[in-house]
């Protein structure tokens, strides 16, 4: 989706502002440039010319906002991506988390839940599910229930299946998930441990310590400033010496808490922290 | 004429080919160029990783992977890098976003080029080269509808047509270079008198 028109950035803005105040959700400081091309696939699935229009519509019918929810956040996401990362979890994260009596995982941003599957697989392999508890969280109700659900399509498992090879998976991804109707259904019990819960970066606080924070390719949806807001929530929920996982591409560098993490090992983005 | 303005960004997208072309448009460019140059490549994750150390070797100026959230630079080289999209911010940051693919492709020329307009307006030079997708047509379309200028390599010069006549049909350019001008033509760009 590509268009021109120089005043987009004012209505998004208002769009923005709208949905704050009609429904306390907080896109204020999300990266201007990707709301810009999700909210012109949303004028066009709501057949709108403008965004004013779009915001008309928003404003005055809540199922149009709850349907809006999937185009504020993005969705895409897929079983172990970027083997390496989990590789380095199992490999280097895991051994320490073994020390403690028990432990808490926050997988910020879930979505749909690929990754928390993910990792409650390889937290089983590794022994380690039964003592921790994991909190999945999400702005997105909907995103919510499919990641509660594991219940993923089954076209897309031959490439779940080669990341969790890549990633050091102990056995095969389907002694995991039996299948139906053209579905691949995530063993119930994988989530024995798992807390489902609607938790936003941008407006709400810390609600647990945690010994690992998970939250990869979320934070280059936001600002800076909004960046700097979720790294303290992981910051101040982490334990000392706690880890972050972030996406491959993101960095803690350009952030207010550079100097309170280190990187846990060269070349993968897993932080520890510090301070 | 087009030296007359000020040029604060140059974004330039290939595609099949897109490797060479770019060596070639680096090679040429001296180390006072002033505007901040952003490629976005068309190419499998493993090969682009090598990409800033291929290019480094061609040219004057610093060659680095765009950082999420970084602020761009004048006469700086910087590439997309795999597997995300390259956008930049209405502060001049970039941003990277892992949403679908656009066109089969991720990093997407018309994601950088459309957020690039907005964020430039008529300060952008965008330029499309060789390729064989239609990626980078749309997203030329919005840097002229918004004041910045197009060029294109001449579909004949370029090592695959397709990409090149697409945005020639979709957005059509204010110049339409061999690529061996198009290198002289960048060499030439101004001082910008602002920032």
């Amino acid at each position: 989706m590509t268009g021109a028109d120089p005043d987009f950035d004012i209505e998004l803005k208002l769009l923005l502002e709208g949905v704050y105040l009609k429904y306390q959700h907080d896109f204020r400081q999300y990266s201007v440039a990707s709301l810009r091309r999700r909210m012109r696939l949303a004028m066009e699935r709501f057949r709108c010319s403008t965004l004013s229009q779009l915001q008309d519509r928003v404003l005055h019918e809540p199922e149009v906002f709850a349907q809006m929810l999937r185009y504020f956040t993005v969705q895409v996401s897929e079983m172990f991506r970027d083997p390496a990362y989990f590789r380095a979890v199992r490999e280097h994260v895991v051994p320490a988390l073994l020390t403690y009596p028990s432990c808490k995982l926050w997988i910020a941003g879930c979505s749909t839940g690929e990754e928390v599957w993910s990792l409650a697989i390889l937290l089983e392999e590794e022994g380690l599910l039964d003592r921790t508890t994991m909190y999945a969280t999400d702005i997105n109700q909907e995103a919510l229930k499919v990641a509660e659900g594991g219940v993923y399509e089954l076209d897309r498992m031959a490439k779940f299946s080669a990341n969790y090879h890549a990633a050091g998976g102990k056995g095969s991804l389907s002694d995991y998930f039996s299948t139906a109707y053209g579905n691949a259904m995530f063993q119930q019990r994988l989530k024995r441990k798992i807390v489902f819960a609607d938790h936003s970066l941008s407006t709400d606080s810390v609600f647990s310590e945690t010994h690992f924070v998970s939250c990869r390719n979320v934070l280059i949806y936001f600002n800076q400033a909004l960046q700097d807001r979720a790294i303290g929530l992981f910051h101040d929920s982490l334990v000392h010496r706690g880890f972050l996982g972030l996406g491959a591409k993101e960095s803690l560098r350009l952030t207010a808490y550079a100097d309170r993490f280190r990187q846990a090992m060269p070349g993968e983005r897993i932080y520890q922290r510090i301070g | 004429m087009m030296t007359r303005r000020s040029i604060e960004a140059v974004a330039i997208g290939a595609s099949a080919g897109g490797v060479e072309a770019a060596c070639i448009l680096l090679d040429a460019l001296p180390a006072g160029f002033a505007p901040a140059l952003v490629l976005v490549l068309h190419l499998p994750p493993t090969r682009s990783t090598t990409l800033p150390q291929l290019f480094a070797r061609h040219s004057a100026l610093p060659v680095k992977e765009a950082e999420d959230k970084e602020l761009l630079c004048g006469g700086t080289v910087y590439l997309a890098p795999p597997d995300y999209h390259l956008l930049i911010e209405p502060d001049k940051r970039f941003a990277l976003s892992a949403d679908e693919p656009h066109h089969f492709s991720r990093p997407s020329i018309d994601v950088l080029f459309d957020s690039a307009a907005y964020a430039y307006r008529d300060r952008l030079l965008a330029a499309v080269l060789t390729g064989a997708s239609s990626d980078g047509a749309a997203g030329l379309a919005t840097v002229r509808a918004m004041g910045g200028l197009a060029w294109v390599q001449d579909p004949a010069d370029a090592d695959t047509s397709i990409m090149p006549g697409a945005a020639l049909a979709q957005a059509g350019a204010d110049r339409v270079l061999s690529l061996a001008d198009m290198a002289a033509a960048l060499a030439k760009i101004e001082q910008p008198m602002h920032r």
